[in-house]
């Protein structure tokens, strides 16, 4: 005689399957600890390299900190072009995907579980390489309200994760070209998103351009939440960028829930959530 | 209450022009009307590339019919996906679902959560079905260390948690071993025969399998139902005529094209063995044999062995194809 089992609906059947896609992501990290050299270490030695430059330009004290603070924040968008953008098309090519859709449970939850997963994995990573590099080139944090600082990253995490799932749904129709397409976003975002200098540098439409990746202005509110800098880097006032950030979130994640129900949809139609004629 | 019910269902693909070929539209189903009772363990035979896999796809919501409608459970495959979602689940052979970081227990229970089963329930359920299928062992071992076969057993086991009303199993024992095929067999039939308000709908090109396994069969070829009775229905309208292998020092694809021309002989394939080949004749009556070994002595092809048999399933779909599987599958038909 085998257990009898209840099935639960709504927004326990969601929870649940948050905390069960989160549950691979987060013991991931821990048993596979290759992330210390190609999370932690890789990106470090790019910070290290600017951090270098700034120290040859003589440059004030905090861009080092900025470069600390940016080096650590880039695990964040590698995690949202390689394990949330282009995630579909693994969890397609290893037989997931077709799993997960005929799941009673929808696919925003999986990609919730998804992103929460990512999120505390991405952040064990980027906490590693801001205190490594902290310690390393003695960089002084002036902490001048943790609350706003804490409500920046939420926020800018919310607006990221949101744009994450939005980039999902797109690459649902795709099959190879999102490998392609996640290495195109990688450099040029590092670029435009000022993550090794203050984004203010490229001036005001660049900057603006630039700040629909939430963590452009993300950075931005924490550079000048966490430095007393006698120069003026900050792009917009940080209460300002506050609110657009949460404008962000509200629109990624809408847009997310809408473009991820009609995507999926679309390739259920078009035949490409499998891409196997028989 | 039918457990799935098609109607005149159809899938075409649009094939994009490339370099070398021509766009072209590709009809993966064609017309196809089949009802599966509740309880049954229904079988879709056919060679690779019949449409088999198309059929599943639609009837699980994985893919949008081009015409014609279908029903699971009594929910429309398109309009009432997400609580015919509820109803289902699928196995399809080869499949390497899961993360290979995670145990074979973790990743049973993570895909338990995408149904909502709540932890303990789907944790005990987990650790019976294992046991079942003689893997309470290996409940601690990481995915990427399993074997196909172990890989398979656990992907069975996925489908089987969640208790669905209709299961669908495509090539449950796709590249298994002779033993873990037969276990896997064992206990799909175990699963029908003692719960007589599920149903079951496998695809599979082993005629063993749908021989052994299913309550009823449709046979299926490029996109179409060529015939659906039981095994025994199928098979019996064919023992009326005579199925014969002989065995002959020599033959080829020439020689079975004329052979074909023979009076009386219905059916007829060759498969070339290391030394000589061996026919596969459906005649309408025992009289056909002196003809053909006529044929065979003006050839100077020698009669090695010959005998008469019980019709097959891979008889039937010879008789309805004219074509054996293999020879479909190697694009004969073309």
């Amino acid at each position: 005689m085998q257990t009898e089992i209840s099935k639960q609906t709504g927004w326990r059947l969601f929870v649940r399957s948050v905390i069960g896609r989160a549950y691979p992501r987060a013991v991931g990290s821990v048993r596979d600890l290759n992330f210390l050299f190609f999370d932690v270490l890789m990106p470090f030695m790019a910070t290290i390299g600017y951090v270098y430059v700034y120290r040859a330009l003589n440059a004030p004290e905090e861009y080092i900190g900025f470069v600390v603070l940016g080096g650590a924040m880039m695990s964040f968008w590698a995690n949202i072009l390689w394990s949330m953008a282009s995630q579909l098309y693994w969890e397609k090519e290893n037989g997931n995907l077709a799993l997960y859709i005929i799941a009673p449970t929808s696919l925003m939850s999986i990609l919730f579980g998804m992103a929460a997963g990512g999120l505390i994995a991405t952040t064990v990573r980027a906490l590693a390489v801001m205190i490594l590099g902290s310690l390393i080139f003695q960089v002084s944090y002036v902490v001048t309200s943790f609350w706003l600082l804490f409500a920046v990253f939420v926020l800018t995490m919310l607006a990221l994760y949101g744009m994450g799932i939005m980039l999902a749904s797109l690459f649902l129709l795709l099959n190879r070209e999102a490998w392609h397409l996640s290495s195109m976003l990688q450099e040029p975002i590092h670029f435009l998103s000022g993550f090794y200098f203050p984004v203010k540098a490229l001036g005001f439409w660049p900057a603006a351009l630039a700040s629909i990746i939430p963590l452009t202005l993300g950075m931005d509110a924490m550079r000048q939440l966490l430095f007393a800098a006698n120069v003026d880097f900050g792009f917009l006032p940080v209460g300002l960028e506050v609110s657009i950030l949460a404008g962000l979130s509200v629109l990624y994640i809408a847009a997310a829930f809408f473009m991820l129900r009609y995507m999926e949809r679309l390739a259920i139609r078009q035949g490409k959530i499998t891409d196997r004629l028989s | 209450m039918l457990a799935v019910e098609t109607s005149a269902l159809g899938r075409t693909y649009n094939i994009k022009k490339t370099r070398k070929t021509a766009g072209h539209q590709l009809i993966a189903l064609d017309n196809v009307t089949l009802n599966v009772a509740q309880g049954e363990l229904f079988g879709l035979l056919g060679p690779n590339g019949a449409g088999k896999t198309t059929l599943i796809k639609i009837l699980t919501t994985l893919l949008g019919p081009s015409s014609g409608s279908a029903r699971v459970n009594g929910w429309d495959v398109v309009t009432q996906s997400d609580q015919l979602r509820k109803d289902i689940n699928m196995v399809s052979g080869g499949e390497t679902s899961g993360y290979g970081l995670l145990t074979v227990q973790e990743n049973l229970w993570m895909f338990s959560q995408f149904y909502g089963i709540p932890s303990r329930q789907a944790n005990q359920r987990i650790k019976e079905l294992l046991k079942i299928v003689g893997m309470e062992d290996r409940a601690e071992t990481k995915c990427s260390n399993l074997s196909t076969g172990l890989r398979q057993k656990m992907n069975i086991v996925r489908g089987f948690m969640t208790d669905p009303r209709v299961l669908f199993l495509d090539e449950p024992t796709l590249g298994l071993d002779v033993g873990a095929s037969r276990d896997v067999r064992h206990f799909v039939r175990k699963w029908v025969d003692d719960n007589p308000d599920r149903s079951l709908l496998l695809t599979t090109h082993y005629m063993v399998e749908a021989e052994e396994l299913c309550d009823r069969v449709a046979i299926i070829n490029q996109g179409k139902v060529l015939a659906c009775d039981s095994p025994k229905a199928l098979k019996a309208a064919l023992n009326a005529e005579a199925v014969y292998e002989i065995a002959v020092s020599a033959l080829d694809e020439q020689d079975l094209e004329r052979l074909r021309l023979i009076p009386g002989i219905r059916r007829a394939s060759l498969r070339q063995l290391e030394e000589g080949a061996e026919l596969q004749l459906i005649f309408e009556d025992d009289g056909v044999l002196t003809r053909l070994i006529q044929f065979l002595a003006e050839r100077g092809s020698l009669i090695q062995s010959l005998h008469k048999r019980e019709a097959t399933l891979e008889d039937v779909f010879v008789s309805l194809t004219g074509l054996s599987m293999k020879e479909v599958e190697n694009g004969h038909a073309d």
